[in-house]
């Protein structure tokens, strides 16, 4: 799951905030986007900031009283612990709210132990070490590199020891602000009011004025797929790499499928994908994903069967190997059985909200989904709002990434602590960490067409290639591609997607004005470092054409108005 | 890959143009009708060989409504020789393609048209409605009404329609029922290199096919000399037409006709290379690269077998030694050539060669890597010929036909009787511009770098 790491680039437009706080970055529309915070890195906060915070967190505490406001144990309570929960939990810090956070499992959740970050770890290796076996690429530069080789165990270990340690950087960075952290599993009991406790120890009882679920989701793994964990398995094994296949089955070919091919490949396995549509990547741009496949699946082992369910997998036992059965997805007749050696059933994730006690309180949930509104309160079965209930992340399946869900979760602390938040989830990026990577934000061109046909404007698509691009070329890596659409009548930005070098990173210029309403005739002034990949996304402003009549802004206005 | 007339770099910043082209007024639509004619280009079947006349389209790499940007490749053309990328020269949007994958156009007609903006895409496919199959190769006068019989789509094209450069990727399970299991890798090298999966054997698990047992059953035939991949059954008692290969090969043996050629043989012992090749065989060198350098050698010293007649009345010198060496492939027969192979060393000429082999085995021999040779060798000594003589290709000079080398038993000048290897060589050339006793001083030079072969690895 993507998650840029160090902290999200927003513009700074300060606005009249209270007190200004060292990593505080807020942006005009109130919102603050923040991935992990300094202290997750293990990055030491100034002893005066750290200093800071525990003041603002005692006189929080101090001022609600022990009990928390109003009789309750809690301002805010949150069921679970991952990178939602944690966002929601330090941001209700700040706001001065006494806030507890249960963990069944580990801090982190899905993102830091068993998602983003492992995978990111592998990704670069995968990444450093398809570079260095291109021997064509290295030749071009001028280098020899003989026989690059890597250690299994050591690639491993590289990914387990930077779980660990964001885990730990992350639990203590809420025990210094004083969250309680809570072990054991979370249940709502009524209104206002959890039970939590560990198997084998007593349950303990608690009452808070507002709750937020954010209790993630799990691989889902469709019938008949028998996982043992070793030849069969999902992207919690995966990322533990404890063996490298010679040829891996992936089923799913979205972006946790795809971002595994990629280090399979790079480590050196042949990948076959099992693909239920019609085509590769069904959820990008079919631009990008058509480029895309020319790009990271046509010149690597890679081959794939599209439109087939693997209706059952056998894992490997007694020297024979895994089998897949796949069926026409239509017509559902067999048409092949694949021999493998390993599979990793990469089919999406399913939400994890079993045993939240959620039929307490009369909630249904869709298809395992908590039932939300646009400011993430939970509905109930008659369509109600139930009030000071949340649910952020991946358990309310509005947009299953680790950064979404740490924003749905600032977005309700500003409500609860009595400024209204709607979050704009179309400013919101996303990214595939492949080699090259792909990163997007906004709607993809065909949805941007339905879009105009049916509210009535025009839209309008700019291209460039990142051959064009000096940096891109001196690294030569041209190949690439980064597209905008927006409307020509108004400048408003609808989307833009990039498939090229450092795509994740150059993402956030769009999702940021985006976010900030910035039109293209406006942000097509600001200048770029020469010469960066940056100049990437400045090639596509200053391509848009927008008819807005008599927009002329003077280059020494500043640039979001 | 660039077809033979792009010359231009496909480096070109096409933000530039983009940021031209987007500067560029809108017609006003009274100057409609006049504009649409220059702002609709037509892609044309490139000749991508002097013998070219006719190209097939493999497949479209770029579909309808996609927009290309100068040097985008939009479609894979088979020429006589090798499958060729072929880009485009303007940017602008695929608007109708005029000739499907699988057909051929003759060279020069238009095979597709392209519109410079998305606008024009609905005018430019009712000007392919009439462009009619074979029609001429120069652009209609006027935009016509487009008929509505002969239909391409009106309507305007989708955005980016999904993956069509890829190609559906095998499914052996479906090929007459056996089953045959083999890796990714595998199955992109054997489709690469033509080779058929059923007559592979798999050395992987379960007897899985992985990729070394696809090289392997490609080298199988083995030898340094370029052998036949597996020639597929003939079907006998029916008629089949000449691929676009064939049918080149045979216009330039009815070609070779008019030519007045006459054939002059010598017998050459071979001890001295047989022990030559034995010892640096291991550094990679072949046989065929020991033979073309020595007759680049040979060549140096007499440069008029180097020369050909093109006009029937001249002597065309040529300023370089490329030595042309036929290679029988799978459906054809094509002569992949050694540039400047007196000049080059005997490791990097081996190197070439192969490099050479493999790409005209995948159809992938670039134009000048094929019809630049002045002197052409062709050797059928591994089938245990001894002597044969082979048909001048039209535009060079000589051709020499190696038969194999055997031992033989010789008198030698002091009475004795020995044992040799003796290699019989015959050189066919055109009487226009080579003469006998230059061809036959050609062949004494020959035979004696080739029986003193220690220059040979310089």
């Amino acid at each position: 799951m993507p998650l840029s790491a160090p902290s999200a680039a927003a513009t700074v437009v300060a606005s009249g905030a209270a007190s200004p706080r060292p990593n505080a970055i807020r942006t005009a529309a109130g919102l603050r986007f923040c991935g992990l915070r300094r202290e997750a890195l293990g990055l030491r906060s100034s002893p005066q900031a750290v200093a800071a915070r525990r003041s603002v967190a005692a006189a929080a505490t101090a001022g609600n009283g022990a009990a928390g406001s109003g009789g309750f144990d809690y301002d805010l309570l949150i069921i679970g612990a991952g990178v939602g929960g944690h966002g929601a939990a330090l941001h209700a810090v700040e706001k001065g709210l006494k806030t507890a956070i249960i963990e069944g499992d580990v801090v982190g959740g899905t993102c830091v132990n068993r998602g983003c970050v492992p995978s990111k770890a592998l990704l670069a290796v995968s990444g450093r070490m398809r570079e260095l076996q291109d021997e064509h690429h290295m030749k071009s530069l001028g280098l020899q590199v003989s026989l690059p080789g890597y250690d299994r165990q050591a690639v491993a270990d590289h990914a387990n020891n930077l779980a660990s340690k964001i885990r730990s950087n992350l639990t203590n960075s809420m025990k210094a602000l004083g969250v309680d952290i809570l072990t054991g599993i979370g249940t709502i009991v009524g209104k206002q009011k959890v039970r939590y406790g560990k198997v084998g120890f007593p349950d303990n009882e608690i009452t808070a004025r507002n709750i937020i679920i954010a209790t993630g989701s799990i691989p889902f793994v469709p019938k008949g797929i028998e996982i043992d964990g070793k030849t069969v398995f999902t992207s919690d094994h995966a990322l533990k790499l404890e063996s490298v296949p010679d040829w891996i089955a992936i089923v799913g070919s979205g972006y946790i499928g795809l971002e595994f091919s990629d280090v399979y490949t790079a480590l050196g396995s042949e990948v076959t994908f099992v693909e239920a549509l019609d085509q590769l990547m069904p959820g990008f741009d079919p631009e990008i994903g058509k480029l895309a496949q020319r790009i990271l699946i046509n010149p690597r082992k890679i081959d794939y069967h599209t439109g087939v369910f693997a209706s059952k997998i056998t894992p490997a036992k007694d020297g024979k190997p895994v089998l897949i059965e796949l069926i026409d997805a239509k017509t559902k007749e067999h048409k092949e059985t694949l021999e493998v050696d390993a599979a990793l059933i990469a089919t999406g994730r399913a939400p994890f909200t079993k045993g939240l006690g959620l039929e307490n309180i009369n909630v249904v949930t869709q298809r395992g989904f908590v039932p939300v509104d646009d400011r993430m309160q939970v509905m109930d079965a008659d369509g109600n709002v139930v009030p000071n209930l949340y649910c952020i992340g991946d358990a309310n399946g509005k947009l299953m990434l680790a950064h979404a869900a740490s924003a749905q979760g600032i977005s309700v602390v500003e409500q609860i602590s009595g400024r209204d938040n709607i979050l704009n989830h179309l400013s919101i990026p996303a990214a595939c960490f492949t080699h090259p990577e792909i990163s997007m934000v906004g709607l993809t061109e065909p949805q941007a067409r339905e879009k105009a046909d049916k509210e009535g404007f025009e839209i309008s698509v700019v291209k460039t290639s990142f051959k064009a691009n000096t940096k891109a070329l001196a690294e030569n890596e041209g190949d690439g591609l980064a597209k905008m659409i927006y409307r020509p009548d108004t400048g408003e930005i609808l989307g833009v997607h990039i498939l090229g070098l450092h795509a994740a990173d150059l993402i956030h210029e769009a999702s940021n004005a985006i976010a900030l309403g910035t039109r293209v005739q406006d942000i097509k002034f600001a200048v770029h470092a020469h010469p960066t990949l940056s100049e990437v996304l400045d090639e596509l402003f200053k391509a848009a054409k927008v008819k807005a009549a008599g927009v002329s802004l003077s280059v020494n206005e500043p640039v979001a108005a | 890959m660039a077809g033979l007339l792009h010359l231009h770099s496909t480096l070109l910043p096409s933000a530039s143009a983009l940021r031209h082209r987007a500067g560029a007024p809108a017609p006003s639509s009274s100057r409609r009708c006049f504009r649409v004619e220059a702002k609709i280009r037509e892609i044309f079947m490139p000749a991508l060989s002097s013998t070219m006349t006719e190209g097939k389209i493999v497949s479209w790499t770029a579909a309808e409504g996609d927009r290309l940007s100068k040097g985008d490749p939009v479609v894979v053309v088979e020429s006589d020789k090798a499958d060729m990328d072929v880009e485009t020269f303007h940017d602008g949007f695929l608007a109708a393609v005029l000739v499907p994958a699988g057909e051929s156009a003759p060279v020069g007609s238009a095979i597709a048209l392209l519109a410079e903006s998305e606008e024009e895409i609905p005018a430019a496919q009712s000007k392919a409605a009439s462009f009619s199959s074979g029609a001429s190769s120069s652009p209609p006068a006027q935009e016509t009404a487009a008929p509505e019989a002969s239909a391409p789509p009106s309507s305007p094209p989708p955005p980016a329609p999904v993956a069509v450069s890829a190609p559906a990727p095998p499914s052996p399970a479906t090929q007459g029922g056996a089953r045959v299991v083999a890796s990714p890798y595998a199955k992109k090298l054997a489709k690469d290199l033509g080779v058929d999966l059923f007559s592979v054997t798999g050395s992987g698990p379960g007897g899985r096919i992985v990729a070394k047992d696809v090289e392997a059953a490609l080298a199988a035939p083995k030898k340094a000399a370029p052998v036949t991949a597996a020639r597929p059954d003939v079907p006998l008692g029916s008629t089949v037409p000449f691929t676009t290969m064939q049918g080149a090969v045979s216009k330039n043996m009815v070609e070779s006709l008019a030519v007045p050629t006459f054939r002059v043989g010598y017998t050459i012992t071979t001890d001295a290379l047989d022990q030559l090749y034995k010892k640096i065989k291991s550094k990679g060198v072949t046989m065929t690269a020991l033979l073309a350098k020595a007759t680049a050698m040979a060549l140096v010293q007499h440069p008029v077998v180097n020369s050909s007649c093109r006009d029937g009345k001249s002597f065309t010198y040529s300023s370089s030694i490329n030595i042309a060496v036929a290679v029988a492939i799978d459906g054809g027969l094509i002569t992949p050539v050694l540039q400047d192979a007196d000049k080059v060393d005997i490791y990097s000429l081996s190197r070439k060669w192969k490099e050479l082999v493999d790409k005209a085995r995948a159809k992938q021999l670039q134009p000048h890597e094929y019809n630049s040779g002045t002197f052409t060798l062709s050797n059928l000594g591994m089938f245990g010929v001894d002597r044969f003589d082979a048909i001048l290709p039209p535009g060079t000079g000589a051709i020499m036909a190696v038969g194999a080398s055997e031992p033989t038993v010789v008198g030698t000048k002091d009475g004795r009787i020995g044992i040799k290897n003796q290699m019989q060589v015959n050189v066919t050339a055109d009487h226009r511009v080579i003469y006998g006793a230059d061809l036959a001083a050609f062949l004494q030079t020959l035979s004696k770098i080739i029986e003193d072969p220690k220059d040979l690895t310089f």
